[in-house]
């Protein structure tokens, strides 16, 4: 209590910039690849993204991470064993925070494909063991979160394969392919404003102290859906028939309607994104902050503070600017593949699917659900060739990532301890 | 920092436009058969040089190409198509290239010649093979919008349609291979027991090319009922 009490403002700010440097990570590494679906497919630039990503990551933590946040930051642990001493808790989600930080910044030198989520939950949970002890992990709720990156990336990939087909069926396959675009086009972004928000909207803004009855959610729901529909519409509208491009390749047209409707999937995407993966930044500087706050009091619970949520919005926008919008050019330039339509119904079903996973309170790897969502696209045979290893190196990642967080969180965790004891 | 984002990875090598930048290859090759023909039949040996010279340059480019394309095929890709037909196709291809290879190899190796009889027959024959490669050609190059499609649809219809045409294609050589041989045993003794067989060889060859064409056409149909 007294470490509290003598060193509180120290907590915070290592809090702060741990927290900084993770968002930073995240910003660089995952944004970049949560929107790699929507750059690939060359629809909107890399400008456009870093916008995109700044506006909607924010909105996205805000309106829909609360769940995940609370997972992160206390769905994990049973923190009732160490009631009385709130201070290794603090020391705990500290050295967590640098542990998935520094993780993260390992891997991605090495060009290893780890999640950010894997990294934080990994550190936690090697945290609580090293500190606590065996029975501090709620063992229930990390079954259920591994067994969520198993079914994620499998609902993206089904997601992803259901809208590729009906694209296929109704306007790829259908007698005038450019005309069926232009009358469908609209439907699909529809599609996207209708479900994000839904899914978003469904009993989900208890926390802003709004509560929608059902009937209130659908029409507000669809009410935005209309509204992007009609914006897609106007883009749409705007696209002419390009005979000879189509001479070359005959759905030339066809992608070109599919463009502009990419933006609307990038938005719902970086919601997406910024609904479940800033958690992981921000989720342990809540908790350290909450604990600091009450002076230690663990059961108490405190709303998170706005300020958290913008500190975790600039990592992010910051990591991005200055690192992420790199990542983003090699995929914009190298996965030629990924034309309008397949990067538009990869990029929906993942964003569907993180989105769900959020309102779960699940904390997912949007990435990983990224990779499943465009092998989707590819069991609709829509794709020329998806390289089947990089499963296998995701599975590998997974094994590695776990103990690799969870022993540099218990190594951290007894350096600061021993320096503030 | 070289940061590999899993999604970069995951996308492998089309192997779509390879395969169609080879047979446009293969095809430029079958092409120039006919002006093997028409520089024989005219004496004019300079031409007939060149015209084998290009045929085994577009060879070689063609074979890079294969070599190349194979490499980027590992088993851990998943592809819309079957892998083993993939292969198969370009096996195709690469046969036409070698059979016209061996028609200009002989006609300029040898003083091969023809009674004026024979010319026109051997000459349509030969062009018609050569259609069937183009028809061939025509196929590979809806590749890219087969894949668009989910290899099914009109699309696939279409591209069926043609491997028929295909089909009628080399039917009409088979027809042609046999009157010209008809034609070119009246005048044996004319030319001498060796030549006959000689010119009974290049026959086959040019036979070849549009056999070696519809096989490839058929795998396009395996392809697309997989």
């Amino acid at each position: 209590m007294q470490i509290i009490a003598q060193h509180g403002t120290l907590l915070i700010a290592a809090a702060i910039v741990f927290g900084l440097f993770m968002t930073w990570g995240i910003g660089a590494n995952d944004v970049a690849n949560a929107l790699g679906t929507s750059v690939g497919s060359g629809a909107i630039s890399i400008k456009t993204a870093i916008i995109v990503a700044a506006i909607f990551e924010f909105a996205g933590a805000g309106l829909a991470g609360g769940n995940v946040t609370q997972t992160i930051r206390k769905g994990i642990i049973n923190p009732e064993q160490i009631a009385d001493q709130p201070e290794t808790l603090i020391f705990g989600m500290l050295a967590a925070l640098l542990a998935a930080a520094c993780w993260l910044a390992i891997a991605s030198t090495q060009g290893w494909p780890v999640s950010t989520t894997h990294s934080i939950v990994g550190a936690i949970v090697g945290f609580a063991l090293a500190g606590i002890g065996f029975d501090a992990v709620n063992w229930g709720q990390i079954g259920a979160i591994v067994a969520s990156w198993v079914v994620s990336p499998a609902i993206g990939g089904a997601i992803a394969f259901g809208l590729m087909y009906s694209i296929q069926k109704l306007i790829l396959n259908s007698d005038k392919p450019f005309q069926s675009a232009v009358r469908y086009g609209p439907y699909y972004v529809f599609l996207v404003g209708f479900i994000i928000s839904l899914v978003t909207l469904f009993k989900g803004l208890k926390h802003l102290n709004i509560d929608l009855s059902v009937a209130t959610s659908f029409a507000l729901a669809a009410g935005i859906g209309v509204i992007a529909a009609l914006f897609g519409r106007r883009a749409i509208a705007r696209v002419k028939i390009d005979e000879e491009a189509d001479r070359e390749f005959h759905f030339a047209s066809v992608e070109r309607v599919f463009a502009p409707m990419i933006l609307f999937t990038a938005c719902a995407m970086a919601f997406a994104h910024g609904s479940n993966d800033v958690a992981n930044g921000i989720g342990p500087v809540a908790a350290v902050y909450g604990l600091v706050q009450s002076g230690g009091e663990i059961a108490k619970s405190l709303p998170m503070p706005l300020w958290i949520l913008v500190m975790g919005g600039v990592g992010i926008v910051v990591g991005l600017v200055t690192y992420g919008y790199r990542v983003m050019q090699t995929i914009g330039t190298q996965i030629t593949e990924l034309t309008p339509t397949r990067g538009f119904c990869a990029t929906l079903a993942a964003a569907v699917t993180v989105v769900l996973a959020s309102r779960t309170a699940m904390p997912v790897s949007t990435t990983h659900i990224a990779v499943g969502a465009v092998m989707g696209v590819g069991l609709a045979r829509g794709i020329a060739a998806l390289d089947l290893r990089v499963i296998r190196n995701i599975v590998i990642s997974w094994v590695v990532t776990l103990p690799a967080g969870g022993i540099l969180a218990a190594i951290f965790f007894f350096m600061i301890r021993a320096a503030f004891t | 920092m070289a940061m590999m984002s899993p999604l970069l990875k995951l996308f492998g090598q089309s192997p779509f436009r390879p395969l169609q930048e080879h047979m446009r290859l293969v095809v430029d090759c079958a092409n120039e058969v006919p002006n093997l023909f028409d520089a024989l039949f005219a004496d004019d040996k300079v031409k007939l040089e060149a015209v084998r010279e290009r045929i085994f340059r577009l060879e070689n480019q063609a074979d890079d190409i294969k070599n190349e394309l194979r490499s980027h095929l590992p088993k851990s890709m998943f592809m819309p198509v079957d892998r083993r037909d993939l292969l198969e196709i370009l096996d195709l291809q690469d046969s036409i290239a070698d059979t016209a290879q061996d028609i200009a190899g002989m006609l300029v190796a040898r003083d091969m010649a023809l009674p004026s009889a024979v010319r026109a027959p051997m000459v349509g024959l030969t062009r018609r093979c050569v259609d069937a490669c183009n028809q061939l050609k025509q196929i590979v190059e809806e590749l890219d919008e087969l894949v668009e499609t989910g290899v099914r649809g009109p699309e696939a219809d279409k591209v069926m349609a043609m491997i028929d045409e295909l089909n009628n294609i080399e039917t009409d050589t088979d027809v042609l291979a046999i009157e010209l041989m008809r034609v070119l045993f009246e005048h044996e003794d004319e030319i001498g027991p060796v030549t006959t067989i000689m010119w009974d060889r290049v026959i086959h060859w040019a036979g070849d090319l549009a056999n070696y064409a519809e096989r490839a056409g058929n795998r396009h149909r395996l392809l697309i009922a997989h």
